[in-house]
């Protein structure tokens, strides 16, 4: 049987897995909220996000562990994570616009395989441009042991946890009091009626997919800080996990995919402690069946369709 | 030059023709309404006009222009708002986020805050409900919020799809009294009804929809003694 300190200590584990989890999810979140599709996509904006503040890193000489500059400075690190932001949202934009954009009034389905297809291509496109051998990212802090009370954690960790409770309450803030997040919110309503507000609906979904990629290169970045390890498959698992996690929230809620990251992290993490690391992999899964066995529409989601 | 002119125009949907040669004209500061039975194309005309669907021939024209291929969220901001058939109020957003949304397109934000002080004085019962979720608001209060929210993005030409249906008779009467009030204020308005006595009553010109064609156009009070008008849409 388990401490309740060790217990603690791998619910303090947890948050910052599902950290991750949840950076992640908000993005297959709001876009299905908008377009009521899966972007299976997602999970390999976070692979890029990994690698395009990775090569910058070592463009700038910063090498991992052994080497002459072998630890990236505070704000570096701060101006590669924006520079990943960035270039995911673009990418994410560009998804949307070459890829689902004409396929809008096609049918869910053409638009879910199309998704599926998108993602294998750029798995594959990362093979060949970042080649199939791991790199480690260049370390960007001292880590250090943090005594919270029972628990310890790496100071990493506790960075991860940081930066995403900021980064949430920045898109809780936009989503909830700007003119933007309002029109956002009506486009998950009706796209139709939102235009007829003079809403330009296609700039709104493009800044959905920017928003949602830049939340998945926060999340890619910060997993380097505690596992340095990339490989161009590294999107694979923790998108379908994001995803599972969406969807336990609720999908198309935006808490509800933070709250959905967060609850498969600590399980995951507990499990683990328990039973060993090789079932929890499967936890996700199992949840996953639960939750549509039991509440189909999530923890946060909206039971049954909208009246009109 | 009116303000709004359809000429010719044919929708389609698929292989279904809903509009045939409809061509119709509204002047600056009439009200006009069309009025016909279900399924007559009285939606799909103001969806035309609007830019939510594209005829397949025919021109619409708005303040000179050709508007047949402009974006509906563009014509917004060049003057031209529908209030949707089933109001189309957003039910997870407030009153007041709904209200603010009808002026997404405008930046002058000191006029937009007096603009919101009419409508609040045109509907007082809005006033009482901002901070509430808007699918939390009576099916009035529901239509006064759609046409409260076209007016804060200050139209030119304002369409107006069935405002009255579905409404208690007071209400109806409150909603066509609003009408009148919008427009006395200089607004123009399109008017689409089945209740056609109210909808004659309330405006100045006419014209009467009939299997996706033109059947009857002229004054409104003309039309309403016209003996075949009489017979199929005001059940005399």
């Amino acid at each position: 049987m388990l401490a309740v300190n060790e217990l603690l200590q791998q619910v303090a584990n947890g948050l910052a897995k599902g950290s991750v989890y949840a950076l992640i999810a908000v993005g297959y979140t709001m876009v299905y909220g908008v377009l009521e599709l899966i972007n299976f996509a997602h999970g390999e904006v976070f692979m890029l996000g990994a690698y395009f503040g990775y090569w910058p890193a070592r463009w700038l000489g910063y090498m991992p562990d052994s080497g002459e500059k072998p630890q990236v400075p505070a704000p570096v690190a701060l101006l590669l994570t924006f520079g990943a932001m960035a270039a995911c949202a673009l990418i994410g934009v560009l998804v949307e616009r070459l890829a689902y954009r004409p396929l809008r009034n096609a049918g869910r389905l053409s638009a879910l395989i199309t998704a599926i297809g998108i993602s294998v291509l750029m798995q594959n496109l990362a093979l060949v441009v970042f080649h199939a051998d791991s790199k480690d990212f260049p370390r960007m802090i001292d880590q250090q042991s943090v005594v919270l009370g029972p628990v310890e954690l790496p100071n990493t960790k506790l960075l991860i946890i940081g930066v995403t409770a900021l980064m949430m309450a920045g898109l809780f803030w936009m989503v909830r009091y700007t003119r933007t997040g309002a029109a956002m919110r009506a486009c998950s309503h009706s796209m139709k009626t939102a235009s007829l507000m003079g809403v330009n609906v296609n700039r709104i979904i493009s800044l959905t997919f920017a928003i949602g990629s830049a939340m998945a290169a926060v999340a890619g970045v910060l997993i380097s800080l505690d596992q340095p390890r990339l490989t161009p498959l590294m999107g694979l698992m923790p998108g379908l996990k994001a995803f599972v996690a969406a969807v336990l929230g609720g999908i198309g809620s935006i808490p509800g995919a933070v709250a959905g990251g967060i609850l498969l992290g600590v399980v995951e993490s507990v499990v683990g402690g328990v039973a060993g690391t090789t079932y929890s992999e499967a936890v996700a899964f199992v949840l996953l069946i639960l939750i549509l066995l039991v509440r189909p529409s999530g923890l946060f989601g909206k039971s049954g369709r909208e009246k009109v | 030059m009116a303000l709004l002119e359809i000429e010719h125009v044919d929708v389609f949907y698929g292989a279904v023709q809903a509009l045939r040669s409809v061509s119709l004209r509204v002047e600056q500061g009439e009200v006009v309404s069309l009025v016909g039975s279900n399924g007559a194309g009285k939606t799909t005309t103001l969806n035309a006009i609007c830019g939510l669907v594209r005829p397949r021939a025919g021109d619409v024209r708005f303040d000179g222009q050709s508007i047949a291929r402009v974006p509906t969220h563009e014509l917004v901001r060049r003057g031209l708002v529908m209030a949707p058939e089933g109001r189309g109020i957003f039910p997870n957003l407030t009153v007041a986020e709904n209200l603010d949304l009808g002026a997404y397109s405008r930046r002058d934000h000191g006029a937009v805050k007096t603009d919101l002080d009419r409508v609040l004085a045109l509907f007082p019962r809005l006033n009482e409900r901002m901070r509430q979720k808007g699918g939390t608001l009576s099916g009035g209060e529901q239509q006064m919020l759609a046409i409260g929210r076209a007016l804060m993005s200050r139209p030119k030409l304002l369409l107006l799809d069935e405002p009255s249906l579905g409404l208690a008779p007071l209400l109806v009467k409150v909603i066509f009294d609003t009408i009148d009030a919008i427009n006395r204020e200089g607004v123009t308005v399109l008017l689409v009804e089945q209740n056609a006595n109210a909808a004659l009553k309330h405006s100045k010109r006419a014209y009467v929809l009939e299997s996706g064609s033109i059947a009857l156009e002229g004054d409104a009070s003309q039309l309403r003694d016209d003996p075949a008008v009489k017979a199929a849409y005001l059940g005399e």
